[in-house]
């Protein structure tokens, strides 16, 4: 029997409630909550049929617009704190900030320690923090959109909040998301945070430079990343001694010129 | 994961309805939540109830509706049921699997006065 008509009597709904929804996992009890007088309540249902996410995706549809229009290549990355993020984008913004427009919004809950390391390289950094919240969203970034200003043509950074979880779930309005994953975290990661690396691209394996002191098996994690998602791509670096850099250059150079492409 | 934004999304959401759908308060709200939505059903009740306190839907109930996992497996050529992002097929053990249903976090409907 359906919750809503526990008591049998007194609801004017509005649709033919069909009673069929699954309800096995829980537990009715709602003798107690039955009490109102028949026929005199204002009880009603009301379908709504909305994505919980809806307006996050709305703000990120405009985001995307924003991207498109602009030919900007935006991409979120995503990692468990210290993987490396903020280390790779000081990187890769000193080996290109010579030929492309770089500006980057940096996500942490706390401080603005990241966007100062960003600006310390010459470009644009802004700083959002979240202070309680584990994710950034799609509103917060495009206010950070109207603020920073990144150029036509440009590369965009969005360095996400340091959690292989929450941000999984929140489109940013980003071209991909880049999840990287350093080898310290051990092999198992992509099956521990399936969403994450089910959501991502491009999957960044850092810190290569320190395979020889771990026990990491580099087959073992990218066979996990690949059965959680077929169609992800691997890049191994490390961002310290910079071997494996020239791949991910040229990953986000074709990318540039994608995005680029249907923009006059 | 995030259980406690994703209630947070929800309350607006009925927030805003409340003007449309002429309601002041809400009973009971139904929610689809599919298998592979990366949501903890145990932790969404507890935000929700959290979330709720002192707002229109304080003491709502919440039903949440789960719908399996759905997978489009490449080698078989047809739909797979799976639990986990990282499922192989049940049939044919590839992991060739393009999710394509059970991912949804949808409100339903809602039981207002
Ligand atoms: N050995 C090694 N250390 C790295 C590498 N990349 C980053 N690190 C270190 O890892 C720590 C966290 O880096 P950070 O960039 O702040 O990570 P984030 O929290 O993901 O932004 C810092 O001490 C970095 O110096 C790498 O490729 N190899
Ligand atoms: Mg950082
Ligand atoms: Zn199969």
């Amino acid at each position: 029997m359906c919750g809503v008509c526990g008591c049998g009597e007194g609801h004017s709904h509005s649709h033919d409630h069909d009673h069929e929804h699954p309800h096995d996992h829980h537990d009715h009890d709602h003798g107690a909550e039955h009490t109102h007088a028949p026929g005199l309540s204002p009880k009603r249902m009301v379908q709504i049929e909305q994505d919980i996410l809806a307006k996050n995706n709305r703000y990120a549809a405009e985001n995307r617009r924003y991207f498109g229009e602009r030919g900007i290549l935006a991409l979120n990355l995503v990692s468990s704190p210290g993987s490396g993020k903020t280390t790779l984008l000081t990187e890769t913004i000193s080996r290109l900030k010579d030929e492309l427009d770089i500006a980057v919004i940096e996500g942490d809950q706390q401080t603005a320690r990241d966007a100062e390391r960003i600006r310390a390289t010459g470009v644009p950094a802004l700083q959002i923090n979240t202070g309680k919240g584990c994710h950034l969203d799609a509103h917060r970034v495009g206010h950070a959109l109207e603020t920073l200003q990144p150029k036509d043509r440009s590369l965009l950074f969005i360095e996400n909040v340091g959690n292989l979880v929450c941000p999984s779930a929140f489109d940013l309005g980003e071209a991909h998301k880049v999840v990287i994953l350093s080898v310290t975290e051990g092999e198992d990661k992509p099956i521990k945070y399936p969403d994450m690396f089910h959501a991502a691209d491009l999957m960044i394996l850092n810190k290569t430079d320190l395979l020889p002191y771990l026990d990491f098996d580099s087959e073992q994690c990218i066979q996990y990343a690949k059965q959680v998602n077929p169609r992800i791509k691997i890049l191994p670096l490390s961002a310290k001694t910079g071997e494996g850099m020239d791949s991910w250059l040229r990953w986000l150079k074709a990318e540039l010129e994608l995005q680029r492409i249907d923009y006059a | 994961m995030h259980e406690m934004s994703l209630c947070e999304s929800i309350l607006q959401v009925l927030e805003q309805q409340a003007t449309a759908q002429q309601y002041s308060k809400v009973k009971t709200v139904w929610l689809e939540i599919g298998a592979l939505a990366g949501v903890e059903i145990e932790a969404l009740r507890f935000s929700f109830d959290v979330v709720v306190q002192g707002s229109l839907a304080d003491h709502a109930r919440l039903e949440v509706i789960e719908v399996p996992g759905q997978a489009w497996c490449m080698p078989c050529g047809r739909n797979v049921v799976v639990q986990q992002l990282y499922d192989l097929c049940p049939y044919c053990g590839s992991h060739q699997l393009q999710v394509n249903g059970g991912d949804q976090m949808r409100i339903k409907e809602l039981e207002v006065e």
